[in-house]
């Protein structure tokens, strides 16, 4: 419905600006903080007025924190996940909706069950899987009395072991797990006609190559918003990075952002804080407006 | 080429059976037409034999080898979808291509390939355009040439046609039948439209409730249709049915005292039919004459060329073509002339075609 009455006009981009102002004003409010010296950050209130010593502190904050290592961390891990997760949603997508075979509906619902427990729940039994990826089948072992066993036969006591705690495998595999991206794929799937499907079986294309050749390049407005989608929360993730990153090396930028904010008791340096920010917010800003146009087309449309 | 043999193929899902046992002969080279309403098990058919859908029992051999175990790409058939179903996000070329990719033909012999058949279909100004930039008529000639470029030995055509506007049709219609005669290759074109099987078969398949009523060449089933539902089903308007019981003096209509003069050869005295006749074969007549049966005119179809009377025969519904100058009015009286040669007669129970002029009528040998 199209209605043209300027009283209208005027209330919904009174509201548009509203909500602009909201979204704007804490970035707006960092970007000013960024620029001032440490005295005048920490006058009440606060200049509004822009400062002269943002590249001062962007240099400062770049250097104690450690950025450029970090943030190469942080583009590894956020950019492993989102092709992580594309190609493995793609996958049990297909096999979901392609394919009838016995337990299907259990899988379906295994996948569904990902859904309703997130990383942040399922957080400590993660960690120890990280920590030690056979503690599981160590635990069998020890449980049925088997390594017992071995050990009063052969007298080798099994300690099975193999940690990706501080490791990008150990970053990036368990935040790939979930199924929020097979439940996109499976709903574009699904609007895909069956004679195509038919058509290729005719054409002689098997399985994989009718995915390869005809369902990915079909999906690819899905794969850039899903691929944005993953990219922004992997970056985001503070918990996860956190627990698994024990050592410096493989620490990423929004963790190590803690580095800059002031003790109690220590230098008040909001501004070198607040620079910081900047910096760590920058990488994702450039993938939504780079990925925009396709972004907003994969998630509202499907191309026919 | 290749000659399809069917024998006794049956299709059933969970709940019900869509085909029961049909058997049909395609020689190679022939253009066969199915014919039926929908769900009548036509498509099913078909892609049985494309190998889409399992053949639940009996047996499908193309040139004589046993295709129910095959997977589609080993039967050798091409098939052109009803909505053409091209991939959207490839060109024409690559649309065309493609089963040539997929078998690994080489990128030199592709391309050749490609365009020898885009010359026959006059696509080659549109070979770099995607499907979504081309006109219905150009997308079913794009299906057709991915049909085409395989070289198959059966092409297999599930209602191509019905998406596409009248004109158009028709003329896709001539050119379908001229590939046909320029390829020369075994044809299977399922379709519900009665103009488009009349004109494209060599052989037509008539089916109903998944059975076969009749096979046989266009004018045999326009002329001795095998059952009432055939007779029924093909031309335009539809064959008049009469129902009546057969009598020493001719055929007393049902629900009424007037006798019909009819052959008496062939049909026991007693039996209940149901007598046809094609609306081209009724002769109008001035109301009261000898022999003829007064109907009311209901409505007056102009068509040009002649027009279509709708009577009312005493309750029942009747039409007419008609190319004389006549001009009835809807609600006059008019009379109906059915010559005894021009009858077609069907048992009322079981709607199989009873034969009266066997002797008379030469039919035209398979």
């Amino acid at each position: 419905m199209v209605e043209r009455t300027p009283i209208l006009n005027f209330v919904t981009h009174l509201v548009l600006f509203i909500g602009f102002v909201l979204a704007v004003a804490p970035f707006v409010i960092v970007a000013i903080a960024a620029s001032h010296n440490l005295k005048d950050v920490n006058d009440v209130p606060m200049p509004l007025l822009p400062g002269s010593d943002f590249w001062l502190n962007i240099k400062t904050a770049w250097t104690t924190a450690d950025l450029g290592p970090k943030l190469l961390n942080s583009f590894i891990m956020a950019a492993g996940v989102a092709a992580g997760k594309v190609i493995i949603s793609a996958l049990t997508a297909f096999s979901i909706v392609y394919f009838r075979y016995p337990g299907r509906t259990f899988i379906f619902w295994l996948i569904f069950v990902t859904l309703m427990l997130p990383l942040e729940v399922r957080i400590v039994p993660t960690y120890a899987v990280v920590a030690n990826v056979l503690s599981p089948y160590q635990t069998i072992l020890d449980v049925t009395g088997l390594s017992w066993l071995i050990e009063k036969i052969s007298g080798v006591r099994i300690a099975l072991s193999f940690g990706l705690l501080n490791s990008y495998t150990g970053l990036i595999l368990p935040l790939i797990a979930t199924a929020t991206g097979t439940f996109l794929y499976r709903q574009f799937f699904l609007t895909v006609p069956d004679e195509l499907t038919e058509a290729a079986r005719m054409d002689g294309a098997g399985a994989l190559r009718f995915f390869i050749d005809i369902l990915l390049p079909l999906s690819r407005t899905n794969m850039a918003a899903l691929g944005t989608i993953m990219f922004l929360w992997a970056w985001n993730q503070y918990l996860w990075p956190l627990l698994v990153t024990t050592d410096q090396s493989h620490a990423t930028a929004v963790t190590e952002l803690k580095q800059l904010i002031p003790n109690i008791g220590g230098i008040p340096e909001w501004n070198i804080a607040m620079a910081g920010t900047l910096i760590v917010m920058l990488p994702p800003l450039i993938v939504v407006v780079a990925m925009q146009r396709w972004f907003v087309r994969g998630l509202i449309a499907t191309e026919k | 080429m290749a000659s399809i043999t069917i024998r006794d193929v049956t299709k059933s899902y969970a709940k019900s059976q869509v085909v029961h046992g049909v058997d049909l002969d395609i020689a190679s080279g022939d253009f066969v037409v199915i014919l039926g309403p929908s769900g009548c098990g036509k498509s099913t058919l078909l892609r049985m034999i494309a190998g889409l859908e399992e053949i639940s029992g009996g047996e499908i051999a193309i040139d004589g080898t046993v295709v129910n175990r095959l997977e589609p790409r080993e039967r050798g058939c091409a098939m052109v979808f009803q909505n053409y179903a091209l991939y959207p996000h490839m060109s024409v070329a690559q649309n065309i291509g493609y089963s040539l990719k997929v078998a690994g033909v080489p990128a030199a012999e592709r391309t050749q390939r490609i365009q020898a058949v885009a010359r026959i279909l006059e696509l080659e100004p549109m070979l770099d355009r995607k499907p979504a930039a081309l006109s219905g008529g150009q997308r079913q000639r794009v299906a057709m040439g991915r049909a085409m470029i395989r070289e198959p030995k059966v092409f297999l055509f599930d209602e191509p046609l019905s998406n596409l506007d009248a004109k158009l049709r028709v003329q896709m219609r001539s050119e379908i039948r001229k590939l046909h005669r320029r390829l020369n290759a075994t044809s299977v074109f399922v379709t519900h439209d009665q103009v488009e099987a009349m004109t494209l078969a060599d052989r037509l398949v008539v089916m109903n409730g998944g059975r076969v009523e009749q096979v046989g060449t266009p004018g045999e089933i326009y002329k001795r249709p095998a059952s009432r539902f055939v007779a029924t089903f093909v031309g335009a308007p539809a064959m008049n049915i009469l129902e009546g019981v057969v009598e020493l003096d001719g055929l007393s209509l049902l629900g009424d005292s007037r006798r019909l003069a009819i052959p008496r050869v062939g049909l026991p005295v007693g039996a209940k039919v149901a007598m046809g006749i094609r609306p081209e074969a009724v002769r109008l007549v001035a109301p009261g004459s000898q022999g003829a049966l007064n109907a009311t005119v209901d409505l007056v179809e102009e068509l040009g060329a002649g027009r279509v009377i709708y009577v009312d025969l005493d309750g029942a519904a009747f039409s007419v073509v008609t190319s004389e100058t006549v001009h009835p009015a809807p609600g006059e009286t008019v009379g109906l002339k059915i010559s005894p040669e021009d009858m077609h007669f069907f048992s009322s129970e079981t709607g199989a075609r009873l034969d009266v002029f066997k002797a008379s009528v030469p039919v035209p040998a398979h």
